[in-house]
């Protein structure tokens, strides 16, 4: 905690004084015949915000699916290499999927509430566990509410249908349905690209409190936002992983030519 | 022209009409049915007429106008009718008479220029007979054994009076004839079925005489109680047939009508319209709750009502799960290959197999193999009768419920398929498994689609007929299939079915005539019923949509 003791605008971010949530060794994933990651190599700093940017089908979005093992669900989706969470290689045979899952939470472009109520929607992935005490599920469904800074707008609508909720409001939502069960790390893919301006500010906000507690890898579009709500970033590029470093660098004097195209906007 | 025909207008003509045409269909046909079928319980009016005789001389009748038709003067010489004039077309009317036993036929036609003075007496008097059909006459007086009790202004409300007291005795004894009789007829049974086990498991000779001294005494019992309920019976059959009424016919013949043998009695002709309307209903009453009489042409349709009810309830309970298990294993786990195409092409096309075929494969597997294994196994006390190895309301529903298999598994499939990605993923990147996943979220997302599913295969296992012919329907079943005894529903016994029942009706009836507007009442209540069930699962279905909004995104 000593780290953050400091206000974040002062402090000088380096990677090589952070410490390593997950760590990329050598990952390289293939969709049948098509080498879609190129031996990515890469470390996510704990209680960072970390995004992936570069241009359609770079294959940022893939790398962010492997962190949970989305990608299983494909079904020719072969991958080498490792990812370790915590020292531990989450590709391991041992390891439990919905075990990693619940400890590496997801947030997906399109806000996906699930047909039930607000409260239900938040409880679910407590229920999942097992958990079925009704004062333990208020307390969560509240705190979870609140950190993702909807509480004050559905405390009274609890029980009503999660579609009921706007855009915005939904992906909020998503995002409490998330943290509600505690992960470590929280991926967030494209969190506000379906979303009004006004709901992306929000989120933007959200993800800044949240770094605090939970280490955040985000994919993004928009680079403005990258440069607004990470702390490091990753430029990716037909599979590679063209450069790595704090946003600042790579959004004022990136190393590579190709990340310096790609932001000042002469490609992609 | 060509500017007129690619701004799209005749398309939308065509298109247009084409509903237009399907509206005109189903109003005519559901028109056709309503009308004809709501005529069946109008009181109508009894006519006193004089028929002309060919020699010159006049019949006295009393009828009910059923129907007028137009027909040409050389079809009617060809039925050698005698005319004297020289008209191209005739008027005619098919009249009916009542009164089969001294008629020997109950509907007749007649050239409308041979009626003459007709009038409505109001004392005409219509008497639904448990045999015969029903009688026409004029009352004359009411008897109790030989001695007169009412006759004139009096008459009436007192035969209504006995009318009712010879009902009440009628109940009785049908109640102690299905019930306690029955009661003790199936305990007989029981006792001779359980000495034949025991013959049939090798039991000693001793065991044997064992079994038969106690279930000697035990028959003696019964024999006993069936003599007291006999005794009884007698008593309450002679008080029932204490009073008769005696009434004339039109041409002045003195009949005698047992009160015992009167269903129902009354006097069109004296009835107000408010009157009619309510006996209107009492007769759409007594059509939906009372049994058949006389092979069907009169009297009720409830158990085949209710025999329609149970099975489609039966069915229902057996092809959802099936159905929607199915589905799930196709859409969610099956490996999606060449294979699975071949499984899926070939349920799909089930659908498309005749019924009848269903039928013979119900009769044939289900019934002889299925039933006759089971029979060999667990009642062989019984055999050769059948226990369960005959057609019954369980082999009918079995046998719609592989009918409609195919149309719950593709709708299944079909709104499995529909639920969006996004939500599973949603589900999955919160830790749950795929089984969790599908059993919380996806599932219950595509109710709404089982439901379709469900009504889709419930309006068409109720409308089907002829499978059920071979594998447990029947035009008449002595009893329910959910009764009051041990074990409460039967499903191995037989069952009325209403679109049984239409077919039965309207081919196989003895008295077409008589039957016509039964056949359309029974049609309008199938397609009523087949109305209602699909109502309450499209209400339902409604209620799960409303409830999962999301799909509509």
């Amino acid at each position: 905690m000593t780290q953050h003791q400091m206000p974040y605008s002062f402090m000088e971010l380096d990677l090589a004084n952070e410490k390593s949530k997950m760590q990329v060794n050598d990952l390289s994933l293939h969709y049948g015949n098509s080498l879609v990651l190129k031996n990515i190599n890469l470390i996510i700093p704990e209680k960072r915000v970390t995004a992936f940017i570069g241009p359609s089908g770079c294959g940022k979005s893939t790398l962010l699916r492997c962190f949970n093992r989305m990608n299983d669900l494909v079904d020719n989706c072969r991958i080498s290499g490792e990812i370790l969470l915590d020292e531990q290689n989450i590709y391991d045979k041992s390891v439990d999927v919905a075990e990693l899952r619940r400890s590496v939470g997801m947030v997906f472009q399109k806000p996906n509430p699930f047909p039930k109520t607000i409260y239900e929607n938040v409880a679910y992935g407590l229920r999942l566990q097992g958990i079925s005490d009704r004062r333990v599920l208020d307390e969560v469904v509240e705190t979870s509410l609140k950190s993702a800074a909807l509480w004050a707008e559905v405390k009274d609508r609890l029980h009503e249908n999660a579609f009921g909720l706007s855009g915005g409001q939904q992906q909020r939502l998503v995002i409490a349905r998330a943290i509600a069960i505690e992960p470590d790390v929280l991926l967030l893919d494209e969190p506000a690209s379906a979303l009004d301006p006004i709901s992306t500010l929000k989120i933007e906000e959200l993800i800044c409190e949240l770094k605090t507690r939970y280490t955040i890898v985000i994919v993004t579009h928009n680079m403005q936002q990258a440069a607004r709500v990470s702390d490091y970033t990753a430029f990716m590029y037909m599979g590679d992983l063209v450069e790595f470093d704090t946003t600042n660098k790579i959004f004022t004097t990136p190393s590579q030519q190709q990340t310096e195209d790609y932001i000042t906007g002469r490609f992609g | 022209m060509r500017a007129w025909f690619r701004t799209g207008t005749p398309w939308i003509w065509l298109n247009a009409g084409a509903i237009a045409l399907c509206l005109i269909m189903v109003v005519s046909v559901l028109g056709l049915i309503f009308v004809q079928g709501a005529k069946h319980f109008w009181p109508a009016n009894l006519y006193a007429i004089q028929v002309k005789q060919t020699d010159g001389s006049v019949k006295p009748l009393l009828v009910k106008h059923v129907r007028n038709e137009e027909v040409s003067a050389s079809v009617l010489k060809d039925f050698g009718v005698l005319l004297e004039g020289n008209d191209l077309v005739y008027q005619r009317e098919l009249l009916k008479l009542g009164n089969r036993d001294i008629y020997g036929r109950d509907f007749a036609w007649f050239l409308s220029k041979d009626l003459l003075d007709r009038q409505q007496p109001a004392n005409a008097t219509v008497i639904e007979r448990r045999e015969w059909g029903k009688f026409y006459g004029f009352p004359l007086k009411l008897l109790e054994g030989q001695q007169v009790i009412a006759a004139g202004e009096n008459l009436w409300p007192e035969f209504i009076n006995r009318l009712k007291r010879a009902k009440d005795l009628h109940d009785e004894i049908n109640d102690i004839e299905k019930g306690d009789i029955g009661e003790i007829n199936r305990a007989m049974e029981s006792l001779r079925l359980s000495k034949r086990r025991l013959e049939l498991s090798k039991a000693s000779a001793e065991e044997i005489a064992i079994f038969d001294q106690a279930s000697n005494q035990e028959k003696a019992e019964l024999d006993a109680s069936f003599a007291v309920l006999q005794q009884k019976l007698e008593e309450l059959y002679a008080q029932a047939r204490r009073d008769s009424l005696v009434l004339t016919t039109a041409e002045g013949q003195l009949i005698s009508i047992n009160l015992s043998q009167i269903v129902h009695a009354h006097q069109p002709n004296a009835m107000t319209t408010l009157q009619k309307i309510g006996h209107y209903f009492k007769n759409v009453y007594a059509f939906l709750s009372e049994e058949p009489r006389e092979a069907n042409t009169e009297g009720g349709i409830f158990p085949a009502i209710f025999g329609t009810i149970t099975m489609v309830f039966l069915m229902t309970i057996i092809v959802t799960p099936f159905g929607v298990l199915a589905a799930i294993y196709l859409r969610e786990y099956a490996k999606q290959g060449t294979l699975l195409k071949i499984i899926r092409i070939s349920v799909y096309n089930l659908a498309g197999v005749p019924s009848i075929v269903y039928g013979v494969f119900g009769l044939g597997f289900f019934v002889y193999i299925m039933g006759g294994s089971i029979d060999q196994l667990f009642f062989p006390e019984s055999l050769p009768a059948p226990t369960v190895g005959t057609p019954g309301l369980f082999w009918a529903s079995l046998t719609l419920a592989l009918l409609t298999l195919p149309v719950v598994i593709v709708s299944t499939e079909e709104g499995l398929s529909r639920i969006p990605s996004a939500i599973r993923m949603g589900s999955l990147a919160l830790g749950a498994t795929k089984s969790e996943t599908l059993w919380k979220v996806v599932i219950p997302l595509a109710t709404p689609a089982m439901m379709t599913g469900l009504i889709l295969s419930i309006a068409r296992a109720a409308g089907e007929v002829a499978p059920l012919m071979l594998v447990g329907v029947v035009k008449l079943a002595p009893s329910l299939p959910i009764d009051g005894h041990f074990p409460y529903i039967h499903l191995e016994q037989k069952i009325m079915h209403l679109g049984f029942h239409v077919y039965d009706v309207g081919f196989q009836s003895p008295n077409i005539e008589a039957s016509r507007t039964l056949l359309y009442a029974t049609a309008l209540v199938l397609v009523v019923l087949i109305v209602l069930l699909n109502a309450v699962a499209i209400r339902l279905r409604n209620n799960l949509r409303e409830r999962y909004r999301s799909e509509s995104e």
